[in-house]
Parts: structure tokens; sequence; C-alpha cells
């Protein structure tokens, strides 16, 4: 058991939690944010994807004390306030979801993949999108209408 | 009229909101006060006897609740698993179903079969402890292949079924078609496998069980596509709970595709468990679990040989199926490869004679059932990798081919059950040339070879029997129940409505297409309807959201209850405005006498329902209503797709260039949805013919147990498609619609082989077409 204090969507949390905690159950399970999915056990699906220091992780592979200190960004705390992110108006204008399962990580690694190509001066073409999102299944959409969501929020962002 | 939200709008989806924020429910979001969790005890082994069971180490650990077992479960009278759906073998005897109970008690059929539950105070205890249990096994000889379980000698997995045989089954004139292939000027053979899939719903199946001894009332959360049938299933064949004591919720469920309508094992025994413990229960698979588990689809072996008259016109079609159905008959298991498969044999053709022998084969692997087109696109996938070969024998352009044989004349009955509505079969395949730029294709193929790859291009014509039932004709085939929807109009006294329906939304976009069609009709904000569904308290009853029925036969039932909502709102208003109902017209969210200014508001006429001040005489208070709409008629949608792929001879790897669709799907509510639904659709079609397969050993071990084995499409994997639309209306709902679930799953593996097999030259290429398969094949093609 180690007491753990971590910043998650802007808020200091402290809780005792035992070692083996991975940091998506702890969300879950601990502070109940449970918009953060696990999709499989073989970190593949990419469901449970959130940001650590503004990187995107997937949450499934990572246990909750080695977060110790860290600041932790889940779908719930990505819009600002009632204002959508420009990410999450593009799935809903795209029709970039459909059972909304793998949604939260979809967009975080999405929020990801643009503001490393921003930073970086890149622009994003369809196959880097294709290409940035292969760690993130998704069963329903055929991916897309996400494609398209991710491009207009790059244009957005 | 309100344009912009109306049929054919494309409404941007009002559910979106609570699933882009992380806002959604999901069962394992549900977590009740005290909630104790499950971990099943599951057989390592394909086929065993259980020779004892030794708990003591497991309920000894620290946090362990009980420990449960299947003989407890017979015990208190939890009843065996059934499959709801009989059909009887061409000798006249009934399908052979062997016992399956939720934990088994004396053999165990598959890896993953439960033997025992734990229950503990969290999932990781519950897990470490089902690890304690001590299953003295006695292993049998088990097989995975249905053909090799159909061989003298082969392991038997039920005493009740000799030789494996479910049923031995046919359609048709076997006689007649024999003759017609006889006589045919050329004849084409094919086998062909379809390949064993996984579902794989993003979100794993997951159930909360709550028993609330005060009230000796059961509720179950549960990732379900049809709760009510779960609600009937559990209690009139379970004996789990009476219906009035159990409440079955879906709440937001991530996917389905066929695999969320059966009820399994683990949803019975947490219910069960929850009584037996006095704690809620609670089980979540994960993905390892959900490959062992859940029902898987396909996985047929086929012999088709079709023949042509001098005129290159299909004479005769006789197919030779054997279907794995795993290790027990699942809910609709039987269905599949006979009604939802044999009866599609015709295609969009025009054929005399057809015959198919169906023999259902029990082996030691996980129940085969439904997923994504259920016996449709088995059907599409052998008329339609058939024709195109025959076409390149043949020497003919596939294209004209399928035009020599298209069915033009409707109402069309198949030697197969089925009786066409309508369709333009033309209209599809010549939109979905032009818009594939066939035309061009031989300057892209030329473009190809230049850089050393090879560039194909394949047809694929399907149709499909959608909108599933007319409750009597399913019955009349052997199905336990029938397949209507029904539907609750509620308009409140302020004007606002909410539908109930029995169908059930897990990504289908319900919420937003349902309540299009009510904001039309009474011509109201779409922000004023809501739409409940998922729960049997608040939906009376419903059959479920599968088959491509939410639209054909969920928004029929919507149609009918609010006809009598208008005939009611006209006849109030007709009352207070002193007119006659005839002259009374609903728009602009006012109820009017037409030509004249005589009005009142929408929500002025629900108020008057609810005070009951001065309504007609013997007119009942309130304004709300209901109803059950049994469809006339399956529904046909149909359509062509184009492949085109580009294929590394080095390597065999294989890339889409480009994917076009042109479907029917009769009336459209939201252009957006319906193309979502294809989109996904043909990705799962792409997944079969490039990707995905279940592997089993020879006896039975599962190789493909994860994400790492099995290959799930991903973005990188996939390209954009291309769709469009030519529809004709369906005459047989008051919509027009003929549903889209499906349609891209079923038409587009054999367009994806049928073009890779053109690019290599090799008409001998089974799904999926990984690059081994494809560079084998091109090796034996001497290319």
């Amino acid at each position: 058991m180690t007491k753990l204090i971590m910043t998650v969507n802007g808020k200091k949390v402290s809780r005792d939690v035992p070692d083996e905690t991975l940091l998506s159950e702890f969300l879950r399970e601990s502070l109940r944010l449970t918009g953060t999915h696990v999709g499989c056990d073989t970190t593949q699906c990419g469901a449970c994807v959130v940001h650590v220091n503004g990187t995107a992780v997937k949450s499934c592979s990572v246990l909750a004390v080695s977060l110790n200190g860290e600041s932790v960004t889940t779908i719930e705390g990505l819009a600002d306030g009632g204002q959508l992110h420009p990410m999450q108006k593009a799935f809903n204008d795209n029709h970039g979801l459909q059972c909304g399962f793998c949604t939260p990580g979809m967009i975080m690694a999405s929020v990801d993949l643009v503001a490393k190509a921003k930073a970086a001066g890149r622009k994003l073409s369809e196959d880097d999108i294709r290409h940035g999102l292969e760690g993130n299944i998704c069963r329903c959409t055929g991916y897309h209408n996400i494609v398209k969501a991710v491009a207009q929020a790059a244009s957005e962002m | 009229m309100n344009a912009n939200v109306g049929i054919g709008a494309r409404v941007k989806r009002k559910e979106d909101r609570r699933f882009i924020t992380g806002k959604g429910k999901y069962t394992d979001d549900v977590r009740v006060e005290n909630q104790a969790y499950a971990a099943f005890v599951r057989s390592p082994h394909a086929h065993a006897r259980v020779k004892s069971i030794d708990t003591s180490a497991a309920l000894a650990a620290e946090g362990v609740i009980d420990v449960l077992n299947g003989k407890q479960l017979t015990g208190d009278g939890i009843g065996n698993i059934i499959c709801g759906w009989a059909i009887t073998s061409k000798d006249g005897s009934p399908m052979n179903m062997g016992p399956w109970s939720a934990l088994a008690t004396d053999r165990v059929r598959y890896v993953g079969d439960a033997v025992a539950v734990v229950v503990a105070e969290s999932a990781a205890v519950a897990r470490r402890a089902a690890e304690l249990v001590e299953v003295d096994y006695e292993v049998l000889p088990g097989v995975s292949s249905a053909v090799k379980a159909m061989n003298k000698g082969a392991p038997q997995v039920h005493d009740n079924a000799p030789g494996n045989l479910i049923y031995d089954w046919e359609i048709g004139d076997a006689a007649a078609t024999d003759a017609a292939l006889a006589k045919a000027a050329h004849v084409t053979e094919l086998c062909l496998t379809n390949n064993r899939l996984a579902p794989n719903p993003m979100e794993t199946r997951s159930a909360v069980a709550i028993y609330d001894e005060s009230e000796d009332h059961y509720t179950l959360y549960t990732t379900s596509q049809n709760p009510h049938v779960a609600r009937l299933v559990l209690s009139a064949f379970y004996n789990v709970a009476p219906e009035h004591k159990l409440r079955v919720i879906a709440p937001d469920v991530g996917g389905g595709f066929g695999s969320k309508i059966y009820i399994y094992p683990e949803e019975i025994t947490c219910l069960w468990a929850s009584m037996k413990t006095g704690r809620s229960v609670k089980w979540t698979s994960d993905r390892s679990e959900a490959f062992m588990t859940d029902a898987h689809g396909r996985d047929h072996s086929s012999v088709a040989k079709i023949g042509f008259d001098a005129n290159n016109r299909i004479v005769g079609l006789k197919v030779d199926t054997v279907a794995n159905f795993g290790a027990y008959m699942s809910l609709f298991s039987s269905a599949v490869p006979t009604y939802l498969y044999a009866t599609l044999l015709s295609g969009q053709y025009d054929i005399a004679n057809i015959h198919c022998n169906v023999r259902a084969v029990y082996t030691n692997t996980v129940p085969v059932d439904a997923y994504r087109g259920a016996g449709r696109p088995e059907a599409c996938y052998l008329v339609e990798r058939i024709i195109e070969t025959a076409a390149r024998e043949l020497k003919v352009d596939p294209a004209e081919l399928r035009r020599t044989n298209f069915i033009r004349s409707f109402p069309h009955q198949t030697p197969v059950i089925m009786n066409y509505d309508v369709g333009d079969f033309d209209a599809n395949l010549e939109q979905a040339i032009k818009a594939a730029d066939v035309a061009g294709f031989a300057k892209r193929k030329a473009a190809s070879a230049k850089a050393g790859k090879l560039r194909g291009l394949g047809y694929s014509s399907y149709i499909e029997a959608c909108g599933i039932a007319p409750s009597a004709a399913v019955g009349s085939l052997g199905a336990g129940v029938g397949l209507w929807e029904s539907a609750e109009v509620r308009v409140n006294p302020v004007g606002t409505i909410e539908i109930l329906t029995g169908s059930h939304s897990h990504g289908q976009g319900h919420e937003t297409t349902f309540a299009q069609i009510v904001a039309e009709r009474f011509d109201l904000p779409i922000e004023n309807i809501s739409i409940v569904h998922g729960d049997t308290d608040k939906v009376q009853f419903g059959m479920g959201t599968y088959g491509s029925r939410s639209g054909a036969v969920g928004m029929s039932a919507i149609v009918r209850a609010m006809d009598k909502v208008e005939a009611k709102v006209k006849k109030i208003a007709a009352h207070v405005l002193e007119a006659s109902e005839d002259d009374i017209v609903i728009e602009g969210g006012q109820v009017k006498v037409a030509g004249t200014d005589k009005a009142m508001g929408w929500h002025e006429v629900g108020l008057s329902a609810y005070t009951a001040h001065n309504l007609p005489p013997d007119m009942e208070p309130g304004l709300k209503e209901s109803a059950f709409y049994d469809p006339a008629n399956f529904t046909f949608p149909a359509g062509t797709y184009i492949c085109e792929v580009e294929v590394d001879p080095e390597t065999g790897a294989v890339r889409i260039d480009r994917f076009t669709a042109s479907d029917d799907f009769g009336t459209i509510i939201n252009p957006m949805i319906v193309e979502g639904q294809v989109h996904g659709g043909i990705a799962q079609g792409i997944g079969q013919a490039l990707l995905e397969q279940v592997i089993y050993d020879e006896n039975g071990q599962l190789i493909t147990g994860s994400y790492m084995d099995y290959a799930m499409p991903r973005a990188d994997d996939l390209p954009s498609y291309s769709v469009h639309h030519a529809s004709t209306v369906c005459p047989n709902n008051p919509l027009g619609i003929k549903g889209c679930g499906e349609a891209g799953a079923i038409g587009s593996p054999p367009a994806v082989i049928n073009a890779i097999t053109d690019a290599i030259g090799n008409n001998n290429l089974s799904m999926p077409a990984t690059p081994l398969a494809v560079w084998k094949a091109l090796q034996a093609a001497g290319k």
C-alpha cells in the first residue's frame, strides 16, 4: 500500500492504493472516473488512453504508484468547463463514434497526435492520422469518420 | 416542416455528448453499495471429464465470500441453456440439442467452459482465488474441425448426437437441380471456407446482479442487445426468477454485432450467486475470456456448383455446407446456417433450381451463433465468389454476367422461400461502376504493373433479408419467439415526448434517428423528444436489436403508435376549436384548423388531455399510445460493392486502394448514421477477408486468445470508403425502410477476395488473405 498524491484533471487527489493497482483501475475504481475504459488485457486496444503530463499513455500499462506527484488528464477533464475541446466537437460533427466505448481513448490519443504534430510543425496527412491511431481499435466506425474528425480538429486546434 | 431534423436530414447525434465527455454509463461503470465480484473457474481443456472440484483453498483465502459449483446450481433448479429455434432434419427427426449447464457438472466441452464461480470482496481477490480452485480433470480427446468431427471415430461431444451431427437439413429441389446441372453448358465448382470470427465489440460482456431479499426481487445490469428477451429466457427457461421479479437493464452498451443477443452462463450464474451470497455480484469479462466465451461467428465449409446455359444464364445452384456449432447450441445458432443462409442463395439472380444441404456439427470449441450478417455473409460470399469465378471461366465481364442474370421483375419468388418485394439491382451496379471509375481501371492496372505491383478489381452484388421478421412466418419455420417490435409514445402535459422502444441502441444512434421521425411527424423541435430503451421496468416488452431490424420494425412500431396519438390530438383539437377533425393539421408547434386562424399550441393539446376539463364525451384523459408492429415480410436491402486492390508480388501484402459501395436501403432517415453503419460493416468485412480468423488447434485448444494473436482491423489497414445509395422504397412497412446495419459486413468479403484473385490470377484463395496466403497463391499460379 502506498500513499499516492496525483493531480487529476487539475485537482489534487490523495489515496492509499495497493502497489499493484494499474492507473486505469485507480481512475475507474478509486476516483470513479469511469470515462477511461478497458477493452483488452494486452495494451492493444487503446480505450484506456489518458494524458500523463500532457502525453498520451495507455493507463492499463502503468502502475498508479509510479506516477506519484504527476499530472493526469482523463476524458472527463478534456473539456474546458462547458466548452468542448475541438477534438470532442469534431467527433460529434463527423459522426466519429457509434457505441462510444473506444471514444475516450480515441479522443485522448488523437489530441496527443495532433499536439505533437503541431509542436513539430508538421501537417497531418490522412496516412499520418491512420498510422498515428493504429494503437487504438474501433470496431464500429471503420475509422473513416474518425480520420475525418481528427483532420477537422487538427485544423482547429 | 422542420426540414433540418426530419426524415433525410443529417442530424448530429444527440447521444454523443455523454460519450465524448466520458459520461457514458456502461455496465462495468455500475457499482452498488457493498459490491462483490465474481471470477469464473474455467476449463483449460477442450474436452474433459470433471472428476472432482476442491474449493477448500479458495474458500480459505481472505476476502472470498463463497465458491459455487454446477451441482449446486442445477440442484437449485437453474435450467439448461437452450437454443430457441427448432430445426428438423430432412429425415423428419428433431435436432440433437445437448445439455448445457451454466456451470458444467461432470464434463467440460470447450476451453473456457466454466465449472465454478468465486465470489469475493474485490475482482482481484476473486481472480486469485479462482486459481486456487483445484479441478481434477480426466482429459478426453477433442476435435475442433466440423468436417473432422463427422468422421468415424471422432471424439463425441454429446452422447445424444451420434457422429456429432445436430441436424442434416435441406432446402430446394435436389433432383431438379441435379438435372439442370447435368444439362448445363458450363458448370463452375468451388470449395469455400467461411472463416471463423470473434465478434469483438470493444466493450466486453459484463453483468451486475442485485438480489433484494426483502422483495425476493432481482435486478440485472447487463451488456445486452435485447434485455426483454434476456428476461424472458432467464425466467421461462433458466428458472432464475419469474419475470415480474426480475428487472433487466441494458444501459449504454459498447457494441454487440450479435454477440450480445444471447444469454450466457455468466449472467445466469451472477443472478443465482447474488441470491446465494446475499450480495450484489459483478463480473466483467476480460478480453481473453471474451475470445474464449463470446459466441463466435461463421465457420462454414461448403462445396458449390453453379450451371449456365449457352447464353450464360444460370440454370442451377447446388450447395453442400457443413456448419461448426461449437460445443453447445447457442440461442439462435440453428437458424443461422439454415433460414438466414440457404434462403439467400439465389442472390440477386433469377435461378430456377437451387438445392442446399446443411449439416450442423458439434465440436470442442466455443458455441457459434449470429455475428453481423448471420448466415447472409456466408451466402453472399458463396454466390458472389462462384459467379465471379464463373465469369472468368466463361471469359465474360463479371458485371455483364451479373446483368445477364439479374432479377428485374418484382415481387420475385425464389426457389428457397424468400419473396423479394422490390429492388433495382441494375441501378446499384451501374452507380457503383461509375463511382469506382471502372473505366479507368486498365490505366491504373498498367501504372501498378510499371511499379511492380499487381492490381485487381472485384465485384460483389449482395442481397440480404432484414427487418427480422414476420412472426407467423418465422414461427412456421421453427422460431420459438415472434419477431415484432413494440413502441409507446408518451406526450407529456407540457407537450414534450418520450418514445419508449423495445429496440436497443448499442451504437446505432436510435436516440437521434427515432427522434427524427417524431420531430417530422409532429413538427416539433428534436430537443423536445427523448428515447427510452433498455430497461424492462420502463419499456413493457421488446424483441431488441439485431438483423438490421430497428429501423424497419422498431421505427414502424413508433409510427403506428404516433398514428394513434395523432388521431387523439386531432379529436381533442377539433372539440376545443369547434371544428371538424378532418380539418385539423399539425404544424409549426401548433394544432390548427386548416384555412383559418383558429389554432392551439401543441403543448396546449397536451395539457388539455391531462387536465381533462374539456375533452370530447367518452374520451379518456391522457395522451399516451402504444403499438406492437409485426412486419408483413422480410425487407431486402441489396447493392453492389467494388473493391480495387494492389498486391505486392514480393511479399503478398494487399493494399485496398479503393472501396466503393452502392446500397439500396429504402428510405433513409439519417444519411450520416446510415453511412456510418456501412463504413463499420465494410471494415468488419475487410477484416474477415484480410486479417481475422479464430484458430483452434486440432484438439480444440484456442490459439488466438488475445489481440496479440487475432488481427483486428486498425485504421492503417483500411481505406476511406466511397458510399452511395440508389433506393427503392420498401412497400411492406410504413416508412419504406429496408435496414442498413449488416450490409457492409455481408457485401464486402467477396468483393475483396474477388479483387485479390483477379490481381494474382488464381481463384484458389481462402480468407483471411494474409500476405503468406496470397504469396503462396501467387507461387501456385506461377507468378
